[in-house]
């Protein structure tokens, strides 16, 4: 599904690279978690996999498909959660997701039908019509999360798609993952919660300094390292205790 | 053509949820045109209400001092004030209170008529028509001086104007005074008329017509299009500030993963947009053809110009629109783009030649004016206005705000693909 082959990045003026010499195959159906500490490069993975920065080297195909040759073709078959709302906030939920969903070309019935169905299983069809700056953060969480999913893509890219909101908008936003992935949808997200990961994904990969430590089921994971009880564990048994601030 | 209609309805949608952003997009330009017009008015009318108020010191007391004091009346531009000294009229026009004072010289009358009817004598000496002068009559009158203080804030316009009206009034009394001497040397009749001392050349203004009517330019005909311009060259500023928000709330970023041109985008803000620019018109023109009278200001005359007049408009709107996109695509924060976007419409008006006429501009600074949008859209606009073209003769005008346009809109395309190529 996607194949990831050398893929490196090193941003302007940066002394080192933030991804480097990266291979990775995810699977058809995967929830694949992407792990790693403040810095590791897993934001940079994902807008590199989602054509918001180009690599430095290296190559990556999605489904066969690049966004050289493909772009349009590829943008239709991916979605995207990003990690801020990238939401209009004096637009209510319904017009935001009007907009985003014409954008993949959804329009008529089959638009307003595609929104109510999402936003009634997320619980928001009381709020449709309200604006979203007056949304609360785990709100606005699951709007973000409905725009990219209107257009049923074959592949969602999350970069932590759960950070900053309560345990019960947390749960409805991974039961509704697991349901789009039960339907097809190829998931990679990345996130600091690691029992959710453990939880949620198939497979992780633990990425530090741009590169993969170690990618597996969690529990193969957990089983290999004797002397760690949970993903966590793993986690800082790899990547180390120390704080990674960055500017 | 769907995602377009989508995006044109959501800027749609945006634009009318900041009520206060909406209300000074076209209030604000309203004002503008207004007060501009109010202030600039006075300078189109013959007859002024406003009289400005100068200051009046005569040492001289004769004819000369007399006639140019009449002139200055006579003008009505003027609130004559007399000052006995000279001293207390420099003072108080140094100190700002008045714009001028013009102090005439002692014995300026008496000393011009001497200094004429020497000349005269001695002109009519040399054709044996007189005696000749004794040499001890030859006197040497030194030059007068007519003095004037102006206030150091005066425009140099005004400066200018105002010595150029009193060395013509001058100059008129002088040579009423050689013809007088003539006469009284010639004739002991004063009452005989031997010459003709009304001016023999005089001028006549020829103004283009309508049928059989004239087109007089007035202050609103000039101000409505010049200010109406710079207001629609302002929308550079919302636009580019709609742009950078997007930015910064992250949609844009979303924007560019979906299936979407960022022409498709920049098109929905177009056709917004330019509706704003149309609706500003629109009310700029009502103001002109009905609150203006009620002011006290000329009338705007839109007959039979409606469809010349929206399609500068839209020229025009689409030209700042154009730059306004540009703006947008390369600015990265709102304090790049508002305070660059409001002083570069400043720039551009004053070189269009909203302010100061291009054909008193420097030579190169009238070569930088031909690059102006606003520069082509004000003489299309005097061109419907004051010369009363039609449609045909305003494609010049037009294709260069449309190229203007095509032309920014290409290289915001192109710098958004390069800047995000993939």
């Amino acid at each position: 599904m996607i194949q990831i082959s050398q893929l490196s990045k090193r941003y302007k003026n940066a002394e080192e690279y933030s991804v480097l010499g990266l291979d990775l195959q995810i699977n058809e159906g995967e929830i694949f978690g992407l792990l790693g500490p403040n810095g590791a490069g897993k934001t940079t993975l994902i807008s590199m996999l989602s054509s918001l920065i180009k690599p430095t080297s290296g190559h990556f195909s999605i489904n066969g498909l690049t966004f050289q040759k493909n772009g349009n073709q590829l943008r239709q078959l991916i979605g995207i959660v990003p990690q801020e709302y990238a939401l209009y906030p004096t637009l209510t939920a319904y017009e935001n997701l009007y907009y985003l969903g014409s954008m993949y070309g959804l329009k008529g019935r089959q638009l307003k039908e595609k929104i109510n169905f999402h936003l009634e299983v997320l619980g928001l069809e009381k709020f449709s019509r309200k604006k979203l700056d007056t949304f609360s953060g785990g709100m606005k969480r699951r709007v973000n999360l409905i725009a990219s999913i209107l257009h049923d893509p074959k592949v969602l890219f999350l970069d932590e798609p759960t950070v900053g909101v309560d345990v019960q908008s947390k749960n409805v936003i991974i039961d509704h993952l697991k349901k789009l992935n039960t339907l097809g949808t190829t998931i990679v997200y990345t996130s600091h919660h690691l029992n959710e990961a453990e939880q949620f994904c198939t497979r992780v990969a633990i990425i530090d300094h741009g590169k993969i430590i170690v990618e597996g089921a969690p529990k193969d994971l957990i089983s290999q390292h004797p002397e760690s009880h949970n993903l966590e564990d793993v986690f800082l048994t790899l990547t180390g205790k120390a704080l990674r601030d960055h500017a | 053509m769907h995602k377009l209609w989508a995006s044109t309805y959501k800027e749609l949608l945006l634009l009318s949820r900041d009520i206060g952003g909406l209300a000074i997009l076209f209030v604000m330009p309203l004002v503008l045109v207004i007060t501009i017009t109010l202030i600039q008015d006075s300078t189109f009318r013959s007859i002024n209400d406003h009289k400005i108020p100068i200051l009046w010191v005569d040492y001289d007391k004769g004819e000369v001092s007399k006639n140019i004091y009449d002139g200055l009346a006579e003008s009505k531009s003027f609130n004559i004030i007399e000052k006995k000294s000279d001293k207390e009229a420099k003072e108080l026009v140094f100190k700002g209170k008045y714009q001028l004072a013009i102090v005439i010289p002692t014995n300026l009358s008496s000393e011009l008529e001497k200094k004429v009817n020497l000349n005269v004598e001695g002109l009519l000496s040399k054709f044996g028509l007189d005696q000749e002068m004794p040499e001890s009559q030859k006197v040497d009158l030194k030059k007068k001086e007519v003095i004037l203080y102006f206030d150091p804030a005066t425009q140099m316009a005004f400066k200018n104007s105002i010595k150029n009206g009193i060395d013509k009034m001058i100059f008129k009394i002088e040579t009423q005074t050689i013809y007088k001497a003539f006469q009284s040397q010639i004739t002991d009749d004063e009452t005989e008329a031997i010459f003709d001392t009304e001016s023999f050349i005089t001028f006549k203004e020829i103004t283009p017509t309508i049928g059989e009517n004239e087109i007089i330019p007035n202050s609103v005909q000039h101000n409505v299009p010049a200010w109406t311009l710079f207001a629609i060259f302002f929308i550079i500023v919302p636009l580019s500030i709609n742009m950078v928000k997007e930015k910064s709330q992250g949609t844009f970023v979303r924007l560019r993963t979906n299936p979407v041109s960022y022409l498709t985008v920049l098109g929905g803000k177009t056709l917004i947009y330019l509706s704003v620019c149309l609706i500003q018109f629109g009310l700029m023109l009502g103001i002109g053809v009905y609150l203006f009278p009620i002011l006290g200001l000329p009338s705007l005359d839109v007959s039979g110009k409606i469809p010349q007049l929206f399609l500068v408009a839209i020229f025009a709107g689409l030209a700042a629109i154009g730059l306004g996109l540009l703006l947008g695509t390369v600015a990265k924060t709102q304090e790049q783009s508002a305070p660059f976007g409001a002083t570069f419409v400043v720039i551009l008006a004053a070189l269009g030649g909203v302010w100061v006429p291009v054909f008193i501009m420097p030579k190169f600074m009238q070569t930088l004016s031909n690059l102006s949008p606003m520069n082509w859209g004000l003489n299309a606009f005097y061109d419907v206005f004051l010369r009363d073209v039609g449609i045909i003769d305003l494609v010049p005008e037009l294709t260069l705000l449309f190229l203007f346009f095509v032309i920014t809109t290409a290289i915001s395309i192109l710098y958004n693909e390069r800047k995000n190529a993939v």
